[in-house]
């Protein structure tokens, strides 16, 4: 079995944990499964792909940066569309689902989740059409790195990048005073609101960390791979799994099942075939919920 | 005159079959309070069975059996059931929200299943030469459409009768006494996750038998029918109708997918054609948006009325 799988499957299960962050903290702070997380990530990459068109109108075009695909440029506009994603999270948070979460029905919010995620893949489609979209025409040499494994700059940079996300990510909610509080909610609702925690405050937090961590994930598939509306649909069954293996609510948890996910996904398409990729995640959602519903650092809810 | 009566008739069939449907989710969503977002997968479940069931034998794939159409509905019915009895049994003892994500896995994979499985399902070709009820009649399109009608409508009412009939049994009881009072319903010794996985399977059982009955009516099959798009369809009617009532369910069926194809008529008749593909987006956009808002200002339905209690 030739080696290359690793490498392939270590970026893959790097971006499908970070977006599993995202669907991990909504579900354990907003008590429901969002499906329309991978469709901020597509706008995310769309963001960043409209911003970067108008900052090469402006300055005109960039060399990039060493051996990359990109300049920064295009760091900018990815930087801007985290906030742009993380703010549309809190509006739609505010004009949908604060108001269905009010009424008290959990399910409701699921699917109302469900009804936005299709309205705003449409969108995308309408607005940018189906036709795939790249930041960069350029191709990239891989180069190799020992046992037969090649990689290209951008993915080495992109897979350090994540590293440095879910680090800062795994700091900010272990030792910040907003990330101890959203654990606090997490874990006892009631007892947070009685201590004095702002609940509104944790709501905001959870939406721009998830839009936005979202938004990165789409912009480095974007770079890596291309740019599709159905991009987030794709991703949304490996990232809903990565939460769910990983145990609802634990960020390394997330992380972790991600990259086991994408390792696993890159060895099936050597051992079966790429056609069946994308079964391999529902293979392992099920075998979680029959074996070990809690998943792999969860703790049963009460 | 004769051509509009029988664009009527065909009209009413493709909505009723959707009926079908719809009255399988209302089973599932209106009554116990399960949420599937996985029908289109459901669906492709029940129209492959019967399509390689019955189809006459080919060459180039698996299957081609020949049998008897009743006999293929009757196997899409027994074949989805069991599935959707096998994912309850998976996620229905964990909260709610797993199942919602299992079902939604079931559509990828059926999907897969439908597209790379050639040597059963034809892959992207998908099935043809599915036999279709009354085809006797195919040489005169009106007195088809109208004995294709008389067809749907039999199986609708059937299954419209016999959800009636389960609803209003001592098993539905026990059901929606879950969805009220899931603490007060066990403590009457009913096991939860047993009813639930029964509801969920026979929900999934009628969604079968309208992708059965779709493919035999339209004669051909392929993964294309099946897309996400479906399964939000399906729900937009039943949210339009009010769920918990079977007559709603119906209701909603016919309006919502009147709305659907006088929007896509009006589009490919008055919008350009390099257009048209963002035109059909855009219809999408609306149907999620008109489904935030039902939530959001009439739960209910629009013809449901009050939810009995």
């Amino acid at each position: 079995m030739n080696l290359q799988f690793l490498a392939d499957g270590l970026i893959t299960g790097s971006l499908i944990g970070l977006g599993a962050i995202g669907v991990t903290l909504t579900y354990s702070i907003l008590r429901f499964s969002n499906f329309a997380h991978g469709d901020l990530m597509a706008w995310g990459a769309y963001a960043a792909l409209t911003l970067l068109g108008l900052i090469s109108a402006l300055v005109g075009s960039v060399a990039p940066i060493g051996v990359l695909s990109f300049g920064w440029p295009l760091i900018l506009a990815a930087g801007l569309s985290m906030a742009l994603v993380g703010g549309m999270a809190l509006v739609l948070d505010w004009l949908l689902f604060a108001r269905l979460r009010a009424k008290g029905q959990a399910i409701i919010v699921v699917m109302a989740s469900f009804g936005a995620s299709m309205a705003l893949r449409s969108l995308l489609e309408f607005i940018f059409t189906s036709k795939p979209a790249y930041f960069s025409r350029a191709i990239q040499m891989a180069m190799p790195v020992g046992l037969g494994i090649r990689v290209t700059p951008d993915q080495i940079v992109l897979l350090l990048v994540t590293l440095a996300l879910v680090v800062a990510m795994h700091l900010f909610m272990e030792r910040s005073q907003t990330g101890r509080e959203m654990r606090a909610y997490s874990q006892n609702p009631a007892l947070a609101r009685v201590v004095g925690i702002d609940v509104a405050r944790i709501v905001r937090a959870t939406w721009m960390i998830g839009g936005g961590l979202a938004c990165a994930a789409g912009v480095m598939v974007g770079i890596l791979v291309q740019i599709r509306p159905l991009m987030g649909l794709d991703m949304l069954l490996p990232m809903f799994a990565a939460a769910i293996l990983g145990g609802i609510g634990s960020i390394p948890g997330a992380v972790l099942a991600g990259l086991i996910i994408g390792l696993s996904e890159s060895a099936a398409v050597q051992l079966v075939g790429a056609e069946w990729r994308a079964g391999v995640a529902f293979a392992i959602l099920m075998g979680v919920l029959l074996i070990r519903p809690t998943g792999l650092f969860g703790v049963a809810e009460r | 005159m004769i051509d509009l009566l029988g664009y009527g008739a065909f009209f009413l069939s493709t909505a009723l079959i959707l009926g079908i449907i719809t009255l399988g989710l209302n089973l599932q969503w209106g009554l116990t309070g399960l949420f599937n977002v996985g029908i289109a997968g459901f669906v492709a479940i029940g129209a492959y069975t019967s399509a390689i069931l019955t189809t006459p034998e080919t060459a180039d794939r698996i299957g081609g059996f020949g049998w008897p159409m009743l006999a293929g509905w009757a196997a899409a019915m027994a074949v989805t059931g069991l599935a959707a009895a096998l994912t309850g049994f998976a996620t229905l003892r964990l909260k709610a929200d797993y199942l919602a994500i299992t079902t939604f896995g079931v559509a990828v994979v059926m999907q897969l299943v439908a597209l790379n499985a050639q040597s059963l399902t034809g892959g992207p070709f998908g099935v043809a030469f599915i036999p279709r009820p009354m085809a006797g009649l195919a040489d005169t399109p009106v007195a088809f459409n109208f004995a294709n009608l008389a067809v749907v409508i039999a199986v609708t009412l059937a299954v419209y009768l016999a959800l009636e009939h389960l609803s209003r049994s001592p098993w539905g009881r026990v059901l929606r006494a879950l969805r009220e009072d899931e603490r007060a319903a066990i403590s009457l010794g009913k096991s939860a996750r047993s009813y639930r996985i029964q509801a969920f399977a026979v929900g999934g059982a009628v969604m079968g038998l309208g992708g059965a009955v779709q493919a035999h009516f339209i004669g051909f099959i392929a993964p294309n029918n099946y897309l996400p798009t479906l399964t939000f369809q399906i729900w937009a009617m039943l949210m339009v109708g009010g769920s918990g009532s079977n007559r709603g369910a119906l209701l909603g069926t016919v309006v919502v997918w009147a709305i659907w194809v006088g929007a896509g008529a009006f589009s490919s008749a008055m919008v350009p054609t390099d257009w048209q593909a963002r035109t059909a987006s855009l219809q999408i956009v609306a149907i999620g948006v008109m489904l935030c808002l039902i939530l959001l200002l009439r739960p209910a339905g629009f013809f449901g009325g009050r939810r009995k209690r």
